[in-house]
């Protein structure tokens, strides 16, 4: 019987419209699209925007085209990436983590952007104002400390997002637009290394479309830890995209960990073990083995911190194995 | 057409489906208000102060009300009147009740609490079962309510001679299990809605399991006549035992319905329904077991300590069920049971499916695994040999009347391909891909079974009333009504009275109308719990239908010119046997009975035999019968990952007689459904004294896409006690479906996982032991050296297992 706070609706039907209205109400609005991660942090009062400005009915955010490389358009669900032949042929990696979030209901609402822009969660965070209230409160709301990390001056909530692990893996570039103008950004850029301010974009800018270069042969795949088959969120995500030689040599090579940190975790020690390589069993354990030293997730999810941290390990092998025999 | 047998859809099930059933939140009153209860934020404190004021004057707010407006105790059980619907003195674990607003909307009253001041004085919280067992720190409880400082309640049991039983035994297993404490994470919310009349009459609507006992707490707490109190219990959306206490939400809004001569609606948030709780409670165990050379059992010593949270709730019954069904599997010649609950500043823990007995079964077919591993034998071979017998009676003194359980294992066994000798080709590790992954897999099969009582032999608050009473009526339409105190909780038990009543007078079921739980129109049946509604409502409807059927083949006999006893009713018709040319439509047989007999009713009512052994504590354990459940379960393991996947179930139950297959089969499935849970992932657990994951998302329990397929097996005895032969299935189909996917993962790799929830870091902790070639094994190390009292020695009965000396 939680419900939303009262709050102020715009529903406008252009990019340009949405962007004047940010500009209009400043730091008392938000942007929301599918709603499946703003709406219940309403409920539990994590946010309490007094004016929110609805994206559902712009139609130029929505859809996939292929041209030099594949361009999203934010507002597209994640029902229909999971679902588009192009990406599935393409970059499978992206298909896989759209199709892994949450439930078949929420993918039908929740957005691309939406999930790229996804508030990092702890569960000293996700949690109603009562149970907050009880603990004393933390500092991503209402509260002076970090509770997982009592001695730390930043936030250590955790990036939850399956697909930007992936995007940010296969090089991809976000577009964002404001009353201000717009640029593009590399998806590694969109974040942050904290809790509290997880997104590099200012509060007015709207992320408008995803940015991928043409596959040109890339093999990707993603990977995900959660206690169930459905609704949860990563524990840890492994996103890894390769490009071969004819010659079966690694050209290039990207593996971001998701769940283990503020931001995507982009493991440059273990992709660089693999340039020049072929994928034999023992390059794949090296690879995997310095992966894992990086991650270090804390105790504010679900399962054990030390279980995700040796998970990293065994899920970094298991999708380079897996794209050997892609 | 045969009724009872046949697979009929439940009476109510379309109003389900197309979403007419009206649940407590569903229902509205003219000029309702709002209710909402401000919850302790301490674990464990002194109340100092309270200043409503602030709530008082926000525009919208009508009342509020604090602990000294409600401040007698109540609770379950009457040895355990130790809860206050908003506390006065002190709260005990975060979310208990301190104050109610009853405003015009819900969000004003959500907001008032904002602004009621409570100032506490913080106490040390007492968090764990070893905390608790610490005398210098603070008592939870003060006075009567537990038997010492934070021990609620102490039981100690000796049956037979112990001593000699051990030294008869070739072999003797010690080891300790924890079994962790979940929810029941029913899918509706508790509600309730109460209005009170100018003329002084109270009405409550209320998701409850046991309007009957609500009745009870209500009087007491508002201090008005029972007469004058009306409790129906509205449709429920899942109970499993999590709404079979009076709640201080019910009370709350009574009280502020009194207050305001308004209406008024409480919904509690699913963190709040985490907060009341009453769900299983975490157990520690320490089991000792001897046996001869072919595994027979010679002795078993038996200790659990309960973790309870803050309150009794069914705390007592809870403790002794932790030592009662130990022993109506196997034949046990000496048993010792060592029970103690404490109190912890942590939600109350109560009743669950199965109350008290999962605990104790996961660690006993766990402990028979590993004798028969021990000895190299069978285990479903091994349990089969001895199982006890019908008409016999245990150790403890509980009488058998029928046991299938030899059969339940040969049905799962057979399905399956349970057997010893194939463990070697299971257990070797295979590749599996499953989205993208190659997963390095070891499959294992696992046996166990289990037992639980068709209905408590004794009800909550002593008394010589019946526990279920039906009044049926037979209207001239041909309709036949009947009504009876019953709470159907989704399992049918309102089908079931339909059923019975269809059956016996020969009539279509959609003629039989149900009214049950309202204690205005219905008489008193004691509520949806301890698995006693099937034989208890079932032989109260067929005492109630019986005379009166007398009665209209009695006027059917005077006009066909035949005998009564030829008679008998078929398909709509009184029909005789030896002539079916004299026949009579069943409605023109009941107008000839009302001419001349009067008005057709007719009341019946049903009270469990008296079994009671010759002991304190005796009362807990007895019934009127025992279900048998056997499961077998298939599981892959991940050694990599430690991850479990429960591939299969196969699960083969004795209820009895099934009256309804389909409902039988669906109590199954929904026990395995809520076993695999409890054995995989579900686990109330805190930090300091706060619920770390009060939610669906943070909560974990089975999705769809975890659930294994489930395949049942009916097994029918046709039991003396229970209506038609029927016995219990709501409940003892979970018992064994954690210890057998222990077990099946064990057979897979070798290593045992002797605690609940077995989590993919506890398997890889587990095989890292055994990787370095310690004991291959997960669990707790030891258990707390506990003062439990002189046992109460009690001679075992005549016709239960005795040892025999076979040694010096």
């Amino acid at each position: 019987m939680l419900r939303l706070p009262p709050f102020e609706y715009h529903a406008p039907r252009s990019i340009e419209q949405a962007v004047n209205l940010g500009a209009e109400h400043g730091t008392a609005a938000m942007f929301v699209a599918g709603g499946t991660d703003l709406y219940p942090n309403m409920k539990r009062r994590q946010f309490t925007p007094q004016v929110l400005i609805g994206l559902n009915g712009v139609e130029e955010l929505r859809g996939i085209s292929n041209g030099d490389g594949i361009t999203i358009r934010a507002g597209t669900t994640l029902h229909q990436v999971s679902n588009s032949p192009l990406l599935q042929t393409q970059y499978p990696a992206l298909a896989t983590a759209a199709k892994l979030v949450s439930t078949p209901q929420l993918r039908a609402m929740g957005t691309l952007g939406g999930n790229l822009c996804l508030d990092t969660r702890c569960n000293y965070y996700n949690q109603e104002f009562s149970w907050r209230q009880a603990l004393g409160f933390c500092m991503k709301k209402d509260g002076e400390i970090c509770m997982v990390a009592p001695g730390s001056s930043r936030c250590w909530a955790v990036s939850s997002t399956d697909c930007a692990p992936v995007v940010v893996a296969l090089e991809g570039r976000v577009r964002l637009v404001s009353a201000r103008g717009e640029r593009v950004i590399a998806a590694s850029d969109l974040y942050r290394d904290d809790g509290i301010e997880y997104l590099g974009k200012a509060r007015d800018e709207i992320v408008t479309e995803i940015l991928l270069p043409p596959a040109d042969g890339t093999k990707s795949v993603y990977l995900k830890l959660r206690r169930r088959d459905s609704f949860d969120f990563p524990i840890l995500g492994v996103a890894a995209a390769l490009r071969l030689a004819s010659n079966g040599e690694i050209e290039s090579a990207r593996i971001v960990l998701g769940g283990v940190g503020s931001r995507p975790l982009e493991c440059v020690d273990s992709a660089r073990l693999l340039i020049g390589q072929k994928l034999s069993h023992k390059v794949i354990g090296a690879a995997a083995e310095a992966a894992w030293r990086p991650a270090r997730p804390l105790d504010n999810t679900d399962s054990t911190h030390s279980y995700r941290k040796k998970m990293a390990r065994v899920y970094v092998a298991r999708a380079l194995g897996a794209l050997s025999e892609q | 057409m045969p009724v009872i047998g046949a697979p009929l859809a439940k009476i109510d099930s379309w109003d389900k489906v197309i979403g007419a059933a009206k649940y407590a939140d569903d229902m509205s009153l003219p000029r309702m208000l709002h209710a909402r209860i401000l919850r302790s934020t301490m674990p464990h404190a002194r109340i100092v102060s309270i200043d409503t004021r602030g709530a008082e004057e926000l525009p919208g707010v009508v009342a509020v009300i604090t602990g000294r407006d409600v401040p007698i105790e109540y609770g379950i059980l009457p040895s355990s009147q130790d809860e206050q619907a908003l506390c006065v003195d002190k709260v005990r674990f975060v979310g208990d009740a301190v104050a109610a607003v009853a405003a015009l909307d819900a969000e004003t009253a959500e907001r008032a609490l904002q602004l009621i001041h409570v100032e506490y004085e913080p106490l040390t919280p007492i968090v764990t079962m070893n905390e608790a067992l610490d005398e210098t720190r603070d008592a939870i409880h003060t006075g009567a309510h537990a038997d010492h400082h934070n021990i609620h309640k102490m039981v100690a049991l000796e049956f037979g001679d112990l001593d000699a039983g051990f030294a008869e035994a070739d072999y003797i297993l010690e080891d300790t299990y924890f079994y962790q404490g979940n929810t029941h994470l029913a899918l509706e919310n508790h509600a309730a809605l109460a209005s009170f009349s100018p003329d002084g009459h109270l009405t409550l609507w209320s998701s409850t399991q046991t309007p009957h006992y609500v009745h009870r707490a209500l009087a007491k707490t508002l201090e008005l006549p029972a007469s004058r109190i009306r409790v129906v219990a509205a449709a429920i959306g899942g109970g499993f035992g999590g709404k079979t206490d009076p709640f201080s939400h019910e009370i709350v809004a009574c009280k502020l319905a009194m207050l305001t001569g308004r209406p008024v609606k409480i919904t509690l948030t699913r963190q709040e329904v985490f907060y009341c709780h009453r769900g299983r409670h975490p157990v520690l165990m320490w089991v000792k077991m001897g046996v001869r050379q072919d595994g027979e059992p010679t002795a078993l010593h038996f200790r659990t300590l309960l973790d309870g949270g803050a309150y009794g709730s069914y705390g007592v019954a809870s403790t002794y069920y932790t030592g009662a069904l130990q022993t109506v599997t196997y034949k046990i010649p000496a048993y010792k049971f060592e029970g103690m609950r404490v109190f912890t500043n942590k939600p109350p823990c109560g009743p669950k499916r199965g109350h008290g007995t999962p605990q104790p079964r996961f660690a006993l077919e766990i402990h028979l695994d590993k004798i028969a591993r021990h000895l190299g034998l069978d285990p479903a071979a091994y349990r089969k040999q001895f199982i006890v017998e019908d008409k016999t009676k245990t150790v403890n003194h509980l009488t058998i009347t029928t046991c299938g359980l030899s059969e339940c294992i040969d049905r799962v066994v057979e399905a399956s391909g349970f057997g010893g000798e194939k463990r070697e080709a299971r257990s070797e590790i295979h590749e599996s891909k499953i989205e993208n992954q190659k997963s390095k897999i070891k499959n294992g099969l696992g046996l166990a079974c289990g037992s639980y009582l068709s209905g408590a032999g004794l009800p909550i608050y002593w008394n010589q009333m019946p526990h279920s009473g039906v009044i049926v009526k037979v209207d001239r339409g041909g309709g036949v009504a009947v009504f009876c105190g019953s709470t159907d909780i989704g399992q049918g038990s309102t089908s079931l009275l339909a059923y019975i009543a269809a059956e016996e007078f020969g009539i279509d079921v959609r003629d039989v109308r149900v009214i049950t739980a309202d204690t205005d129109l219905t008489p008193v049946d004691l509520g949806s719990y301890s698995s006693r509604v099937t034989v208890m409502t079932g032989n109260a409807c067929i005492s109630a239908i019986r005379p009166l059927k007398q009665k209209i083949l009695d006027a059917a006999a005077e006009k066909l010119l035949v005998p009564a006893e030829s008679l008998s009713f078929r398909d709509g018709e009184i029909i005789c046997e030896d002539d079916d040319a004299r026949r009579l439509k069943w409605t023109e047989a009941i107008a000839l009975a009302e001419a001349k007999h009067g008005t057709l009713s007719g009341t019946g009512s049903y009270k469990p035999p008296k079994r009671a052994g010759p002991y304190k504590g005796s009362g807990v354990g007895i019934s009127p019968s025992y279900s048998y459940a056997a499961c077998v379960a298939q599981v892959s393991v991940d050694i990599e990952t430690g991850q479990v996947r429960v591939e299969k179930i196969w699960l083969a139950h004795d209820g009895g007689r099934a009256l309804n297959p389909i409902l039988v089969e669906g109590q199954v499935e929904g026990s395995v459904y809520m076993g695999v849970g409890e054995a995989l992932m579900e686990e109330m657990t805190y930090r300091g004294g706060l619920h770390k994951a009060p939610s669906l998302l943070d909560y974990k329990s089975l999705t769809m896409r975890d659930m294994p397929p489930v395949e049942t097996f009916l097994v029918e005895t046709n039991d003396p006690e229970g209506p038609f032969g029927a016995k219990e299935a709501g409940q003892g189909p979970l018992l064994p479906v954690p210890p057998a996917i222990a077990n099946a993962i064990y057979d897979a790799i070798g290593v045992r996982i002797d605690e609940t929830p077995i989590t993919p870091d506890k398997i890889l902790k587990a095989l890292e032991e055994q990787e370095k070639g310690r004991a291959a094994r997960f669990g707790p190390k030891n258990f707390p050296a506990v003062k439990y009292p002189e046992p109460i020695r009690v001679e075992p009965p005549e016709d239960a297992p005795r040892l025999e000396r076979k040694k010096g």
